[in-house]
């Protein structure tokens, strides 16, 4: 039951809350040492209570959570000094200075000041905080707030991060910019553990991926394999001239949203050479052309069950 | 990036409890216009009013000057007083604004959470206690007579009511909650806790209730210590301080390991 191989190993995990509230039902998951790993579900799906149950802030109603093969409920200790949380909602002391939030942090994993040094150092600057080391929290813009929270997750160097929603609300440079750092964050050898709403986020960085829904997980597999499942994926072509009517282009599936812009359902069996033959053989000349739902997202709102109906009309994306 | 070695507990519990109590101190010294200033202001008015407007008028008691007789009380309220408040607005606003959760996901143990936020409290309630008792030294003299009773009492009675405010913090869910008890508990027994008259001076039923009040010993066992007078036993005093405060600590030990109004 014990496998100190993975990182994180959740067996037959459940929750239920003191109003009754089932949130897990019995999950199961392994997260191998130095995965980049994807933790995917909607709104109410489990998500933050399994992640708060391996962070020891909801108590598990059963089941086993192992981390580098320690046992949460016999070593808490132990399996906190190597586990690092980015929480989604912003929640340091707004009135404490940037530096001696992540100082007063690491003295919670037992770091003297003197260890901390370099560390803070090396944090405040290669997150893009070190001029703002005096400021107070508060006074921190929104994406500062969230580099600063995850600095404080960092600050002991833990061997497994787990991160909530960390670029919600960020722009797209600062975004960017975060998922440069996490790369080379996992890279150096740190397991992450990544929730996220932003899909395309999971599918850029993460090389696993498991999906929860109701509590239980419907969906545990590599990216790759998981994205092959697709059995069709949509693109929305820009036309250089405007078209009037469209026949059929071969056992394509096609429908012209406005004159300019048409959709095509491009299945597994089919290959997009093909689809330009026919357009160039037609004269249709296309301008550009982009996937009309990220392969993730597509595939997530299939397995939750969600969002079908914005489907396209030529042929529903199936698993 | 450098992987963590696991370090042993007690060097994690004493760099954390240092964490905290030095956040604590940060804290109450960041905000010494809302913390120390206006007990200082307070306490001088009782000063002026009671001990030497309305003192001035009133005899010795046990052959001590009025003044002299109430400065150990007042020192005693304002030392309750704010270490209780710190630990409650402390613990309770960590708790509302959810940077409790950066102690709940470290190895901190219970104890050293509970003894890091008590530390902070008594700091504060010390500190204040000192600024009070210096502005007392402008209106008269103190002898001082038992310094280690005035000390340990002083430190034991800032510890009981630091443990005290945690707990009220656990359970408070509203800022309204965190006011109930220093208004309807703590000011009451306080005033009532023989800071401005012997209990000799209440007739017998009044001065039988009157031992039912834990702050009557705290308050003249310090008493004790500054000006040599005590209307109670000074052993049942330290008796009934040392017991609350393990009772309290146990309680509030308890709540945190239950997680109340913590952990889901």
């Amino acid at each position: 039951m014990i496998d100190p191989v993975h990182a994180l190993s959740l067996h037959q995990l459940t929750k239920t809350y003191a109003n009754g509230k089932v949130a897990l039902k019995g999950i199961s998951l392994h997260v191998e040492q130095g995965e980049f790993f994807a933790l995917l579900g909607p709104n109410g799906a489990g998500k933050s209570t399994t992640i708060g149950i391996v962070a020891s802030l909801v108590r598990p109603s059963g089941g086993l959570v192992t981390v580098f093969g320690e046992r949460l409920d016999q070593n808490p200790y132990g399996v906190k000094q190597m586990l690092g949380v980015v929480p989604q909602e912003i929640n340091f002391n707004p009135f404490e200075k940037v530096e001696h939030i992540l100082y007063t942090q690491g003295g919670y994993f037992g770091l003297s000041r003197l260890e901390l040094r370099d560390i803070v150092e090396h944090l405040l600057h290669i997150l893009g905080l070190a001029d703002k080391r005096q400021q107070q929290a508060k006074a921190l813009s929104g994406g500062m707030k969230r580099r600063l929270l995850i600095a404080r997750g960092l600050v002991h160097r833990p061997r497994l991060l787990i991160l909530d929603e960390p670029t919600a609300g960020l722009d797209v440079e600062l975004r960017l910019g975060l998922w440069g750092f996490l790369e080379e964050l996992n890279r150096s050898g740190t397991t992450i553990i990544l929730t996220t709403h932003y899909l395309e986020e999971a599918e850029r960085l993460c090389r696993q991926v498991a999906i929860i829904d109701h509590g239980e997980i419907i969906a545990n597999a590599a990216m790759r394999s998981l994205l092959d499942q697709l059995d069709s994926e949509v693109f929305v072509l820009y036309l250089c001239e405007p078209l009037a009517v469209l026949s059929s282009l071969g056992d394509f599936g096609v429908k012209l949203v406005d004159p300019r812009t048409l959709e095509v359902c491009v299945g597994r069996d089919q290959n997009l050479n093909d689809l330009f033959a026919l357009l160039a053989a037609r004269g249709i000349v296309v301008h550009s052309m982009r996937n009309k739902q990220n392969r993730l997202e597509a595939l997530f709102t299939r397995l939750v069950g969600i969002g079908e109906q914005a489907q396209p009309a030529t042929r529903q994306v199936a698993v | 990036m450098n992987q963590v070695v696991l370090k042993p507990l007690r060097q994690v519990f004493w760099h954390a409890f240092w964490a905290i109590a030095a956040k604590e101190t940060r804290r109450y010294t960041r905000i010494w216009i809302q913390t120390l200033v206006p007990p200082a202001i307070t306490m001088t008015l009782y000063f002026l009013i009671f001990g030497h407007l309305i003192g001035s008028r009133i005899p010795q008691i046990d052959g001590v000057s009025y003044m002299a007789f109430i400065v150990p009380g007042i020192v005693m309220m304002a030392v309750i007083t704010s270490s209780y408040a710190n630990v409650t607005s402390s613990f309770f606003g960590a708790k509302m604004n959810r940077y409790v959760e950066e102690m709940l996901v470290a190895p901190v143990s219970n104890n050293v959470i509970l003894l890091g936020f008590v530390c902070g409290g008594v700091g504060r309630g010390l500190l204040v206690g000192l600024v009070v008792l210096l502005i007392a030294l402008c209106f008269t003299h103190l002898p001082m007579t038992h310094w280690l009773v005035t000390l340990s009492v002083i430190f034991l009675t800032a510890v009981l009511f630091a443990l005290g405010g945690f707990i009220n913090a656990v359970y408070a869910r509203k800022f309204d909650d965190i006011a109930i008890v220093p208004n309807f508990v703590l000011t009451p027994i306080t005033y009532l806790g023989g800071v401005f008259y012997s209990l000799h001076m209440l007739p017998p039923f009044w001065r039988g209730l009157s031992h039912l009040n834990p702050v009557v010993y705290m308050v003249n066992a310090f008493r004790y210590g500054m000006v040599g007078v005590a209307d109670v036993p000074i052993g049942l005093a330290y008796g009934i301080l040392l017991l609350t405060i393990a009772v309290f600590y146990f309680y509030a030990w308890r709540l945190l390991r239950d997680g109340v109004g913590l952990r889901g």
